[in-house]
């Protein structure tokens, strides 16, 4: 397979190590009140859909880049390709953000 | 010997002999020939025996499809197994002898296996070899093993080399018959950059094996042309003797190059070459296989495919009969008939299963329209034939046609499968093709000359197009289409005699109809049930036919029946190849310490760990057993000072304002007070709870960290580390490099240790008890100058220091610290006595870390910190890893002290039975202690902690033994640490 890095261009999947659903990205609060459920369905459970899923692959033998590569799982088709730290990074923002716009509505 | 049976015309080099060898007998043959050509030349017809019957076989093919010519080529070391001779080159000196008989070929004492046959229809493994069970692997699978299977190995290395590449090209054309040809001319004379890669060794495939006209010449000089032609394009790549064996994601296809196959030697090059190719588009050209007709004793040799005995006629100047008999169910077995006869061969006789006019008219040929060969007689070769009216034709050569399957190997190794069609009697590429894969001519159902060259031609334009090249306006060879009708007939009903599906594997028509009987009828169950075209070839020759026959046994089209699908390889690709130059001590690389030249030099013995190589102990003369030298590296060490190389260990330099939070997120203990200058020890859990990874992490500044990890996991916890970095926190102002390599890192171990670090620290540090307690670290300078970190560390348990230099300095600090240490009887000493030390301390290691252990476990519970985040610390909290009854990590002690521990042995309360029921807890990691003179030993046991004194039964069922164990407290030395902080 190929993977198109954001920021290298098209580089062999030889160079990358494989982990899984991009879900791991998503780690539970851990003082939420069903942390422990939380965490079980985080850690265990894992769709595994015949068709388009979001995976991290790790640019072992490059840049060391966490990557979300968005891939059909029947034909390998790969329709998009992330940085991890990007997707996170709009993740974290736009959450302080609503968080930011409840307390300032609280205010009002 | 001379060549009975060569003719004039073909592309072999008169003027160029070559002598060769097949089973001991020498003949001679041309520089152009195949191994199979030079012997049907020489009027070789017994090849070899079949795989289960061990029937007489001869060549079927012309091509790399050939199920029957295997031979083992070359002898010693270079012997190959399985080469088809169909494919093999003919060079200076060639051996070649048959496989899989007993004796000579021509008496093959299995040949008994035959007369066997009602025994060893379908699935007998099954229903034969099933009681009773102690059978199987004391005599059914042995005696199996020596009767059936092919060629033989070497048994010796292969003193081939194998080399690996990469290319890239625009579009890359695969087969050179008259599709990809002309593909390959379009698309090279557009610019594009091409690569046209073939199996064989000269490029035109069929154009080769026909006395067609193309373009005004003969269809032979055309390839010739064509291929000078694309020969001086400088964007043009030719492969011959190159198969594509398997097409992969994103436009890559594998590629096997022989590069020296058709030489008595290798010279020292690589012998194949496994490419990569990546290609924007390709340009599958791959032709059809003729298929044969199944009729009574249709194996024997001289029996052969009608395209084949074209072949060896027209392009290699063969004739494989004197009298030759054609077999047809299409138009094209004709050709053959027209070909030979102008050859001069005698055509004993034509018959056409149709109920057609005949498609012409030959001198002395009986021709038999609506005609059925139903047997054969002849024991090392066809003699006769015998007809459905009860007639019998002398003959020494069948050439049969059973119509083209168009070639869609590669098509399907994506998820693509093949369809049915009616017209062409035959599969036709379907579903979805690998990415950007285009299939033209034969291989797509276009099967005559003048379609397949358009079809090339104008695929060829159209890709370029697509790829933003200007397509040359020239247009495309002329040639005629040839006369191409074809029936479905697949098998000769009329036969009593078995006829064969598929040669290789020794599948009859009859074995498909008792699958069908036993119900298995879905064609993957057949396929299982009969091993139909699971063998080396795959079932080029036979899949079609065989799901034919059982289309028609069960009463259902073809199309409904459906097909099997191919994977790769295409043909079998040599393991040597996919190996490439990564062999022996090349298969990874090896890491050497910075001490590894000086321990060298004072004959260490080294161990492989992991990667790298490290000293194991350090003999002095005199000793003469291993342990002589650890138990004195031990005592030593303990009594004054020793000096070990810890280089291996992991190390991560972190920087950043918010790298203690970090550090807080993936220790499970607590990192964000730790004062710049101290030391601190910290546990990583699997965010499923269990023990990860363990080390040291030192803060040299602020916002500087170094973190050290197990040599083992140094790259996964980097790994996670970065995940934890990007995917989880990038939020986080920090940063990470792996720095395991940048710094050469020593243990000096000792009460001695001080007095020896003092003797070469710069004098402006002051690294007196007061100033620099145990975990106390900084940034130094040693020897006048060379900087250097000095962290209060210990794993021996000693009063101890670990120092790092930049890496190039090691060899040299080393030196200096052995000569510094002289005064002090410092001693190297090794990964046992390393070992033993930390036994003898209670540090938990790999071995206690075994993926299976909690930090509760390991008694390090309080290390869990309740009072932040960090991976593992929530899921440790279930129930189930916080059970009263937890193993726990504790010491043990052989109650007779003359008896050694084994690791690995299980513990059951002392009076029980060892069952699983009964188990207690298990020993990790043991050790002789030269200090307590006793064997010693860390494991888990149920609570342990509160089990001290206790003695058990330690059963270790793998070697056998039992004895009774004392438990005791994991810190076998100094339990209070006072020589720590001394």
């Amino acid at each position: 397979m190929i993977i198109n890095h954001p920021l290298l261009g098209p580089r062999d999947a030889a160079e990358f190590v494989y982990l899984g659903d991009a879900s791991l990205m998503n780690r539970p609060d851990w003082q939420s009140t069903d942390a422990g459920n939380q965490f079980y369905e985080y850690q265990y459970l894992r769709d595994n859909p015949a068709g388009e899923l979001r995976e991290l692959w790790y640019h072992e033998q490059g840049d060391r880049s966490w990557l979300v590569v968005t891939r059909n799982t029947l034909t390998h088709a790969i329709s998009k390709v992330e940085l991890a730290r990007d997707v996170k990074l709009q993740e974290i923002n736009s959450k302080t953000k609503t968080t930011a716009a409840a307390k300032k509505g609280k205010k009002a | 010997m001379t060549q009975s049976h060569r003719i004039n015309g073909g592309l072999v080099s008169r003027n160029q002999p070559v002598n060769f060898k097949f089973n001991n007998t020498s003949y001679v043959g041309y520089q152009g020939d195949t191994l199979a050509s030079a012997l049907l030349a020489n009027g070789v017809k017994l090849v070899g025996r079949s795989f289960k019957y061990h029937r007489p076989r001869g060549i079927l093919t012309a091509g790399s499809e050939e199920p029957n010519a295997l031979v083992e080529l070359r002898s010693g070391a270079h012997q190959e197994p399985n080469t088809r001779a169909t494919t093999v080159e003919l060079f200076e000196g060639l051996e070649a002898k048959s496989q899989n008989h007993r004796g000579p070929l021509k008496y093959d004492f299995m040949a008994i296996n035959d007369l066997m046959s009602p025994f060893l229809a379908a699935g007998f493994y099954y229903k034969t070899f099933m009681w009773p069970k102690a059978f199987w692997e004391k005599l059914y699978e042995p005696t199996i093993r020596a009767a059936a299977g092919l060629g033989r190995l070497s048994g010796q290395e292969d003193p081939d080399s194998y080399d690996k590449g990469f290319l890239h090209c625009d579009i890359l054309v695969i087969g050179s018959g008259p599709a990809g040809i002309a593909a390959a001319l379009q698309a090279g004379r557009s610019g594009a950059q091409v690569i046209l890669a073939d199996e064989d060794f000269i490029f035109g495939g069929r154009l080769n094996s026909e006395t067609m006209e193309v373009g005004g010449e003969s269809s032979q000089a055309f390839a010739a042309n064509a291929t000078d032609e694309l020969a001086a394009m400088p964007n043009v790549r030719l492969m011959p003797r190159t198969t594509i064996y398997g097409a992969y994601d994103h436009g890559i296809y594998g590629a096997i190059e022989r590069k020296t196959d058709h030489l008595g030697s290798s010279n020292g090059k690589p012998r194949q070459v496994l490419w990569r190719i990546y290609s924007k588009r390709a340009i599958l050209a791959g032709g059809s296989n003729e298929r044969p007709i199944a009729f009574g004793n249709n194996d024997r040799p001289g029996i052969m495919l009608a395209s084949a005995v074209r072949t060896y006629a027209n392009r290699f100047g063969v004739l494989p009969g004197k009298r030759i008999s054609i077999f047809t169910n299409n138009d094209d077995g004709w050709r053959t008939a027209s070909d030979l006869a102008a050859k001069g061969a005698q055509i004993t006789a034509i018959i056409d299963t149709r109920d057609v006019e005949p498609l012409g008219a030959f001198k002395d040929t009986a021709i038999i329209m609506g005609g059925r060969i139903i047997d054969t007689r002849g024991r090392h070769g066809v003699s006769s034939i015998t007809l459905r009216n009860g007639q019998t034709i002398d003959t020494d050569c069948v050439a049969v046609s059973g119509g083209w399957n168009p070639n869609v190997h590669l098509t399907c190794h994506q998820r693509g499968r093949p369809q049915w069609r009616e017209d062409i009697a035959g599969f036709v590429p379907a579903g979805e093709m690998p990415i950007g894969m285009s299939v033209v001519g034969a291989a797509n159902g276009s099967m005559t000359l003048a379609a397949s060259l358009n079809d090339g031609h104008l695929f060829a334009n159209k890709i370029a197009k697509e790829l933003g090249f200007t397509p040359s306006r020239k247009s495309a060879p002329k040639a005629e289409d040839e006369a191409a009708k074809t029936s479905a007939y697949w098998y000769v009903k009329e036969s009593t005699a078995r006829a064969w599906v598929d040669q290789q594997n020794d599948v009859t028509v009859k074995d498909i109809k008792l699958s069908h009987q036993e119900g298995f009828r879905s064609v993957e169950h057949l396929k299982r049930y009969t091993t139909l075209g699971m063998a080396t070839d795959q079932g080029k020759t036979s899949n079609i036919l065989g799901l034919a026959v059982m289309a028609e046994v069960s009463g259902k089209t073809i199309a409904e029946t459906g097909t099997t699908i191919f994977r790769p390889p295409y043909t079998p690709v040599p393991i040597g190849a996919f190996g490439g130059r990564v062999r022996g001590k090349d298969f990874k690389p090896t890491r050497y310490t910075p001490s590894h030249t000086w321990a060298k030099e004072n004959g260490a013995i080294f161990i492989e760990s992991g990667m790298w190589m490290r000293a194991q102990w350090h003999p002095k003369s005199g000793e003469t057993h291993w342990r002589e030298s650890v138990d004195r590296e031990v005592l030593a060490t303990r009594k004054s000072v020793g000096i070990c190389d810890v280089t291996t260990l992991g190390k991560i330099d972190i920087q950043g304002k918010d790298a203690a939070e970090f550090l807080n997120l993936v220790y499970s203990n607590a990192f964000g007070k730790l004062p710049v200058g101290k030391v601190r020890y910290g546990l990583m859990l699997r965010e499923d709870g269990i023990a990860y990874d363990d080390g040291t992490t030192a803060r040299l500044a602020e916002n500087h960290f170094v973190m050290t990890t197990t040599t083992a996991n140094a790259v996964l916890v980097f790994r996670r580390m970065e995940f934890v970095r990007q995917c989880l926190r990038p939020d986080l102002d920090v940063h990470l490099i792996s720095v395991t390599e940048q710094w050469a890192q020593y243990a000096i171990a000792g009460p001695n240790a001080r007095k020896l670090l003092e003797k070469i620290v710069d004098k402006k540090h002051n690294i007196s008890n007061e100033s620099f307690p145990f975990m106390a670290c900084g940034e130094i300078s040693i020897c006048d100058g060379t900087p250097a970190r000095l962290f209060r560390i210990s794993f021996s348990g000693e009063l101890a220091y670990e120092l790092a230099v930049p890496t190039r300095y090691g060899d040299a600090l080393i030196r200096e610290l052995m000569d510094a240490g002289k005064e002090f009887d410092v001693t190297p000493y090794g990964l046992e006595a390393l070992g033993v030390m930390r036994i003898e301390k209670g540090h938990a290691a790999g071995n206690e870390l075994n993926g299976q252990t909690t930090a509760l476990n390991l008694g390090l519970g309080k290390m869990v910190s309740k009072k932040k985040d960090a991976i593992g610390s929530r899921l440790s909290e279930r129930d189930q890893m916080n059970r009263d009854d937890a193993i726990k990590l504790v010491g043990f002690k052989p109650v007779d002290s003359s008896k050694s521990l084994t690791a690995g042995a299980h513990f059951v309360t002392k009076g029980k039975e060892p069952t699983m029921a009964h188990d207690q807890g298990y020993m990790t990691s043991v050790g002789y202690s030269p200090n307590l003179k006793t064997s010693i030993g860390l494991g888990f046991i149920k609570r342990g902690d509160q089990r001290i004194g206790e003695i058990v039964t330690a059963f270790d069922g793998l070697r056998g033994t039992t004895q009774d164990v004392e438990i005791v407290s994991p810190h076998f030395i100094d339990p209070e640490g006072e020589r720590l902080r001394a």
